[in-house]
């Protein structure tokens, strides 16, 4: 990956701007469609998710107080982390987009949802709808690239550090709830700044996390083991609540890996969003989303975030539409000759992992690098790893070279 | 006693405590919101219990209020929120029930052209739907002690709150010695609400009604007030109908220095697209705003601090409530209006794709 304007053949210099207008006119045409027609059905079919989630989440709970017994564990564990998907995913996440703010029922409402998960709506809300929506893709200002410690585009500048990412990915996807609360609080850069100086703001916000923190835990890993203790269910309990975070952390982790890292979603550079016009902004989110196919659960435990790119070109028409105007927008983009990103959910998933280890190493590591030279190569690697400032700057630039004259480059 | 009631109220907070912290970040009320929407010490709901033809266009809605019902003074309205086409809408309409020992309350709705929410009712409601209310309000109702004579102006759907006083009168063992009038004003014998119950209140001498139809008298002369009540000046007055009725009825008492206690309905006004008007906050800053400019940009220009996020409608950062006014959706030209009182908090705008449509009150 590679910033478009970057790239030797950029997948949009074949249109006009008066193309990308025309596809922004017609994108409008389709919100229009579905705002004119959203109704009853759409409420009922909300309402019917978030009861489903609740009588999931309580049964499920009521199951694990007896979770002693093996079968109660199982379907206890497998129905509470079905539960959180649900809650984070198809609730959560598209409430917290405002979705729904058009039925006007307070209770909900993009201002007023918390979801079960540890970092409070409000700062997710910041985070996520504002930057990551808005600056979807653009290299230095949609912090989601990468998270601000990762490595996941070939402009970032490699650094030895980086090697290590296949690992703290495989970390961060375990405990992801956690991942997000940092990463909304810009913990990175505020753990960096003298206390004294951090702002009144990360004081407030880092207070807020740590209640909720307290509040789910104290929920997951004290009451309810304890209401579990008379069938003698603690520790089994406390076991269950555990791998149902985990698994919920390990699914949302990959469905987000899916949206926007898997090879061939499209990268942009800082300047080229200066004066961006609303077809512009469009066709940004058309190339830098990818989404998965497959059934109708699929896309329900996804949140619709299967389908990623009509998610992100109308993030706050109701989730349960995108399928239907899926097609519509599939048509614009085989009309106006661009590549609509989609494919089932292990292949995406595979190709996320792939570009976080080929961009764990220095561009054109791996693509020069075969069985028979890997004892050469790694002996380059540790040169470059070990090398001064200057001198890596060097190397890298020698390798990327070498590798664009050998091979031809990975898609 | 009283040190067991103590406790045993410490023991139901630690046991609600207990419950809210094994269902965060949900409530224990959330959930048994599920189960038991009219229960106490949630958010005030009905059950529609039957929806009662009255006349062609008009029906009786009977509802079970929830639990915390405070009751109501005769004459006094009830705010409704129901769901239509999945949007919540709230609407005042007087209360028109006498006293019933099934504790139902009861308004009665007639359908306005193009009037969603009345429409609504009184066609489409069925009973087992459930609505969102809030406490009676409002201040038309008959003083204490009663004055010994009454009139009472009033016009079409205007005879709800009037109703509601004349079934609680004279539903006492003691019907009160008040002197009441009636003048009752409809387009048609036909469009007349509840015509049947006020000729039997007339009949056993609790009223006297003076039936005024449109079609057969020609339309109400305010000069023939006096000939059709000569005592009128010496009436305390109440009257409940359209604007314009109630505006000619405040001047004429106006002018012979008498006072009328009005009850008016809604009336709802949209300036036309793209001609703005004022944006008012809570602070008491006034800004003028175009109908072409969002208001959070306007606002910011005249140095207001707003809430804002990605300025393009998406990220809702920049949500405001809007207790009164209009605004236009300046992506599709979608008009909201809010008329006070029938939202409950006002409605949430966003104010970055939002122009004024008219006068605006934001809570900010």
């Amino acid at each position: 990956m590679t910033a478009v304007t970057k790239k030797p053949v950029n997948p949009i210099a074949h249109l006009s701007p008066e193309d990308i207008e025309e596809i922004g006119t017609r994108l409008d045409a389709i919100r229009q469609e579905v705002l004119d027609s959203r109704g009853e059905r759409d409420a009922a079919y909300i309402r019917r998710v978030i009861k489903t989630q609740r009588y999931l989440e309580l049964g499920s709970r009521a199951v694990l107080l007896g979770s002693i017994f093996p079968p109660a564990f199982i379907a206890g564990t497998v129905g509470l982390s079905a539960a959180k998907i649900l809650d984070n995913m198809e609730v959560g996440h598209n409430i917290l987009h405002g979705q729904w703010d058009w039925m006007r029922d307070p209770k909900i409402h993009s201002s007023t949802w918390e979801w079960d998960n540890v970092t409070p709506s409000d700062q997710w809300k910041h985070s996520h709808n504002e930057l990551h929506h808005t600056y979807t893709n653009v290299i230095g200002k949609d912090n989601d690239l990468g998270y601000g410690i990762m490595r996941v585009d070939e402009d970032q500048p490699w650094h030895p550090f980086f090697m290590f990412q296949p690992v703290w990915n495989f970390i961060n996807a375990c405990f992801f709830e956690y991942g997000i609360a940092a990463y909304d609080l810009e913990l990175g850069k505020n753990l960096k700044t003298p206390k004294e100086k951090r702002s009144e703001e990360f004081k407030a916000n880092s207070k807020a996390v740590l209640a909720k923190i307290r509040k789910q835990a104290t929920k997951d890993y004290v009451v309810h083991p304890l209401l579990s203790l008379p069938t003698g269910s603690f520790l089994p309990t406390l076991a269950a609540n555990f791998t149902a975070n985990i698994v919920r952390n390990l699914w949302t982790h990959s469905v987000i890996m899916c949206g926007h890292f898997p090879e061939g979603v499209e990268t942009f550079e800082k300047k080229s969003i200066e004066g961006e016009t609303r077809g512009e902004w469009y066709l940004r989110q058309m190339l830098g989303s990818a989404n998965i196919s497959g059934s109708k659960a699929l896309h329900i435990m996804s949140g619709n975030l299967s389908h990623q790119i009509e998610h992100h070109l109308f993030p706050d028409l109701p989730s349960n539409r995108y399928a239907e105007v899926a097609p519509k927008v599939r048509a614009i983009f085989d009309e106006y000759g661009l590549n609509y990103h989609t494919a089932p959910m292990p292949k995406q998933v595979a190709s996320a992992w792939h570009r976080f280890v080929r961009l764990s190493f220095p561009n054109g590591w791996l693509a020069t690098t075969n069985t028979k030279n890997l004892p050469q190569q790694l002996v380059a690697l540790y040169k470059i790893s070990t090398a001064d400032k200057r001198s890596r700057r060097v190397m890298l630039k020698l390798l990327e070279r070498k590798a664009k004259q050998e091979y031809v480059p990975a898609a | 006693m009283l040190a067991r009631s103590a406790q045993r109220g410490t023991l139901s907070r630690r046991l609600r405590a207990l419950a809210d912290a094994a269902l965060t970040p949900l409530s224990v009320d959330e959930v048994l919101d599920g189960f038991h929407p009219l229960r106490s010490g949630t958010d005030l709901k009905g059950k529609i219990v039957a929806v009662e033809a009255e006349t062609a266009d008009a029906a009786t809605i009977v509802i079970k209020p929830g639990r915390d019902w405070t009751g109501h003074a005769p004459g006094q309205y009830l705010q409704v929120g129901i769901d239509i086409d999945g949007v919540r809408l709230w609407r005042c309409y007087s209360l028109t029930h006498g006293p019933r020992r099934d504790g139902h309350i009861s308004i009665t709705v007639k359908a306005i052209p193009d009037g969603i929410v009345s429409q609504h009712l009184v066609h489409k409601a069925r009973a087992g739907q459930l609505v969102h209310l809030q406490q009676a309000a409002g201040d038309f109702t008959l003083p204490l002690p009663l004055p010994e004579k009454i009139l009472m102006v009033t016009a079409g759907s205007g005879i709800t709150p009037v109703i509601g006083m004349l079934r609680n009168l004279f539903s006492k063992a003691v019907a009160p010695t008040t002197a009441i009038t009636l003048l009752h004003v409809n387009q048609t014998e036909p469009d007349s609400i509840f015509k049947d119950e006020l000729r039997a209140l007339a009949a056993a001498g609790h009223i006297t009604l003076v039936e005024h139809f449109d079609d057969r008298d020609g339309l109400l002369d305010l000069a023939r007030l006096e000939s059709l009540v000569p005592d009128i000046g010496t009436r305390a007055a109440f009257a409940c109908g359209p604007s314009g009725l109630l505006d000619a009825l405040e001047q004429w008492y106006d002018e012979r220095g008498l006072s009328l206690d009005t009850e008016r309905f809604r009336t709802a006004l949209v300036a036309d697209a793209g001609v703005g008007g004022t944006v008012a906050f809570a602070n008491g800053t006034v800004i003028d705003a175009d109908g072409a400019t969002p208001i959070l940009d306007a606002a910011e220009a005249a140095g207001v601090l707003m809430p804002s996020g990605c300025r393009m409608g998406i990220c809702m950062g920049c949500v405001l409530p809007m207790k009164e006014g209009a605004v236009r959706d300046l992506r599709n030209g979608e008009i909201t209006v809010v008329v006070p009182g029938e939202a409950p908090g006002g409605v949430k705008i966003q104010t970055c794709i939002s122009a004024a449509a008219g006068d605006c009150h934001l809570d900010h």
